[in-house]
């Protein structure tokens, strides 16, 4: 890693193509919405397993004749394994899985085993959704705060900035892919955030070191000598982080699946961001050595 | 930062050792008789159900309301206070008075208040009352009586539910309060929520009330058992308050399922009366508002105790008998949230999530052997020393372990590696330009420091506001993403400082290659 790589020079690409896909998310997200889980929408989810052959249009059409309102099947993992979920109503009733249960074995002429079965009301899905929605508000708002005591007022903004970022593009494209969000998808982006964070406050640390190393010379150069100085580093921790999460991935099993898909989208996008987005808007700012002067006594640990 | 003291040395592999013991615990299968501490499994890995109900205060408030008429009119009349037009609405009571100021000592007098109890803990009256129009008034209660009687009906409910689930006997069930109005329940293992449900579901309000169709209290048309529409009188002979036993039991005659129930002295006494008083006529057994039965009064029942038959399954009987035992729920209870994970499911996903542990583990140790040579060891044995603490926390915390939570785990291993990478990538550097090979691993730590700090207390900040907002599964990611960046911080600090300072000090400044 001896050459240095001109990363400043593709700042202004990088800014514009980031601008692009972060209004494209928005938009996604705006006009199509997200897939909404069952924890979020209210509803009933059901996992179940036949060693009978099956299809799914034939659970469909027995859970039909049922008057449930909207019925999803769908494949899930392995062969004989299948995920339905079925629209919030007001009628549904305490008795509703048995009842499904009773209908399938007889419609279908065998043996279902309900693996899982989730059931959450109107009333707790909007809580859930609502606390969700605090908490990743209160994840960003104290990270915001984190980097302002530790740094200058110009850091937290682009933290932040990186940090929006790399949640609304994660949320884009589980809204493009029509993927599932639930609450195991909201752990991975307050996840995310914790570690697109992390990697946004190695690369300034670094900044604010060399500031003060290289007074002479502008922001744009300092942030291009600190991104290469932790570059390695860089990459190494988000090909073990990815490792992992690849591992969990492939193997942890379906309920794992979207978290693990969350968090991969979530550290290609954080280690981006941290370069791409958080730096340039120390440039922005037009950050030097003054600014952090002003409150010397911060720096020293 | 490359000396250790020797009491610096001894207390890093005390620590060390202590929490990592408690990690062996976990393979036990016994448990043992100095420490029993294990990870408790989450329900999504050991099977089981999770349910939130919640209580529905309506129908309480309405019949508590109501049960004020007799008191109010009572007082009024003893007081010499004209009214008019009293009338009994959902929540409240309305009336025409004409001595209002007279109405308003007596109604919020705190001495022998039948009518209006003041509540201590609240420092308020149970009842309120506002002013209408032309001497009007609307009484109803205040919103601390409203909290008392919520409260108490949850309370009462949380140990009915508890009654209940007790008697199916499942294995250790978790009963909690949760908020104002909500019971959560979990119960591990179970195979068949839908009967628990059935049974959590049931008010379970028994009434004896007489077939008459000319009744002062006046009336319900029930449908009964057999499919006749009946009259019954609103007057309640006996409720199920009074009952203190219940069982299943054969009918030896007819081989029919029935339940026998034993009654207190004064449920014996009202029996007795009532069904002395009414030879001849039916008595209908009413639960929840539905007629189980109706049959004939033959002869007078005085010794306390009868039988309920009404064409019930074994099962029915014994879930009756069960949940006459037990007592009413003061309020319905509605499943607001369920969660159930059956055996087989949790045991897939305890092998898919070790597997991917594994994996991830052995793919990250590999790729810092690649990458650090040497040091990768340095690295991986911190990893391993990180991933038994991380255990030893978890099991002394006596954490319950989800399989988001494995999650974490997996991801704690591929961020782990972080701090030292941030530490090593530093030394390269100073190696660069340090000529001393021990000072330049010194800088390096000390520089690096900071950094290490400030990258792992963000990711510390989300796991703490998970674990503050998440529930359930997600709770448990939070946990074991926590407590792994405590435990990465000492090993990379510690240990594998210590590690690195043996290695360096041993190579006596020679060359030395990251």
């Amino acid at each position: 890693m001896a050459e240095s790589i001109n990363f400043v020079s593709n700042f202004k690409k990088a800014n514009i193509a980031s601008i692009t896909i972060f209004l494209l998310s928005i938009c996604i997200i705006i006009f199509k919405g997200l897939n909404y889980g069952i924890d979020f929408k209210g509803g009933t989810l059901i996992e179940l397993r036949t060693e009978a052959e099956i299809s799914a249009s034939s659970i469909r059409s027995s859970l039909n004749s049922m008057n449930l309102g909207d019925v999803n099947v769908k494949k899930f993992g392995q062969e004989g394994d299948y995920l339905i979920k079925v629209e919030q109503k007001e009628t549904n009733s305490n008795d509703l899985i048995p009842k499904i249960k009773k209908k399938l074995t007889d419609n279908l002429n065998a043996e279902v085993n309900f693996r899982r079965v989730e059931n959450v009301g109107p009333k707790v899905s909007s809580e859930l959704l609502e606390s969700s929605i605090i908490a990743i508000s209160l994840a960003l708002a104290a990270m915001l705060f984190y980097i302002w005591i530790r740094f200058e007022w110009q850091f937290s903004v682009g933290s932040i900035i990186a940090l929006f970022h790399d949640v609304v593009i994660t949320l884009g494209i589980f809204s493009a892919l029509s993927l599932e969000i639930n609450l195991s998808i909201i752990a991975a982006v307050l996840t995310i955030v914790g570690y697109s964070m992390n990697d946004t406050v190695v690369i300034y640390d670094r900044i604010r070191e060399n500031l003060f190393k290289y007074t002479k010379i502008s922001i744009s150069d300092v942030a291009n000598i600190s991104i290469n100085e932790t570059l390695t580093r860089t990459i190494i921790t988000s090909v073990t982080t990815l490792l992992a999460l690849v591992s969990i991935y492939i193997l942890g099993g379906e309920i794992l699946r979207g978290f693990s898909f969350a968090m991969i989208l979530g550290v290609i996008i954080g280690t981006y961001s941290s370069i791409f987005v958080a730096s340039p808007v120390l440039k922005f700012f037009k950050v030097s050595y003054k600014t952090l002067e002003k409150k010397d006594e911060k720096i020293v640990p | 930062m490359l000396n250790f003291s020797k009491i610096n040395i001894f207390l890093i592999y005390l620590i060390f050792f202590l929490i990592s013991i408690f990690a062996t615990l976990n393979l036990q299968n016994k448990s043992n008789l100095f420490i029993d501490k294990k990870v408790n499994l989450g329900l999504d890995l050991q099977g089981g159900s999770y349910l939130l109900l919640e209580i529905n205060s309506d129908s309480l408030i309405e019949e508590k309301i109501q049960s004020k008429v007799i008191p109010i009119k009572k007082l009024l009349k003893k007081n010499n206070l004209n009214y008019s037009n009293f009338k009994i609405n959902d929540r409240s009571l309305s009336l025409k008075i004409d001595d209002k100021e007279k109405f308003e000592s007596l109604f919020f007098s705190k001495k022998d208040n039948l009518v209006n109890p003041y509540i201590d803990d609240y420092r308020s009256f149970e009842l309120e009352y506002s002013s209408l129009d032309n001497n009007f008034i609307e009484i109803l209660f205040s919103k601390y009586g409203l909290l008392s009687i919520n409260n108490s009906a949850l309370k009462q409910s949380i140990e009915i539910v508890r009654r209940r689930i007790d008697d199916v006997g499942t294995k250790e069930p978790t009963i909690l309060q949760r908020g104002e109005k909500r019971i959560l329940v979990e119960l591990p293992g179970l195979k068949d929520p839908e009967r628990i449900k059935k049974l959590l579901g049931k008010t379970a309000k028994l009434n004896f009330r007489l077939v008459s169709d000319n009744s002062e209290f006046g009336v319900d048309s029930l449908i009964s058992e057999t499919g006749e529409t009946l009259e019954i009188s609103k007057r309640i002979v006996m409720s199920g308050d009074n009952l203190i036993d219940a069982q299943p039991s054969i009918q030896n005659q007819r081989n029919e399922p029935t339940v026998s129930f034993t009654l207190d002295r004064i449920g014996a006494q009202k029996f007795g009366r009532a069904t002395t008083d009414n030879v001849g006529k039916r008595l209908a057994i009413v639960l929840d508002g539905k007629i189980i039965s109706a049959p004939n009064i033959n002869e007078p029942i005085t010794s306390g105790s009868g039988m309920i038959s009404g064409n019930f399954s074994f099962q029915e009987a014994t879930d009756l008998a069960l949940l006459l035992r037990s007592g009413a729920l003061p309020t319905p209870l509605n499943v607001v949230e369920e969660r159930t994970v059956g055996p087989d499911l949790g045991e897939d996903s305890i092998k898919s999530g070790v597997m991917s542990l594994i994996v991830g583990f052995v793919l990250v140790i590999l790729f810092m052997l690649y990458k650090y040579k040497i040091f990768g060891i340095v690295a991986n044995i911190a990893l391993i020393a990180n991933l038994l603490m991380l255990v030893g926390v978890l099991t002394i915390l006596e954490a319950t372990l989800t399989l988001p939570g494995i999650a974490g785990i997996i991801l704690t291993v591929g961020m782990a590696v972080d701090a030292n990478v941030l530490i090593f990538e530093r030394i390269k550097e100073e190696l660069k330009t340090e000529k001393s090979i021990i000072h330049a691993f010194d800088t390096g730590y000390s520089k690096a420091k900071i950094t290490v700090l400030d990258a792992n207390i963000t990711t510390l900040i989300a796991a703490i506001i998970l674990f503050a907002f998440g529930s359930g599964p997600v709770k448990g990611f939070a946990i074991t993403l926590g407590i792994g960046i405590v435990t990465t911080l000492f090993t990379a600090y510690f240990l594998a400082r210590h590690l690195t300072s043996i290695i360096v000090l041993r190579n006596n400044n020679k060359e030395i290659k990251i």
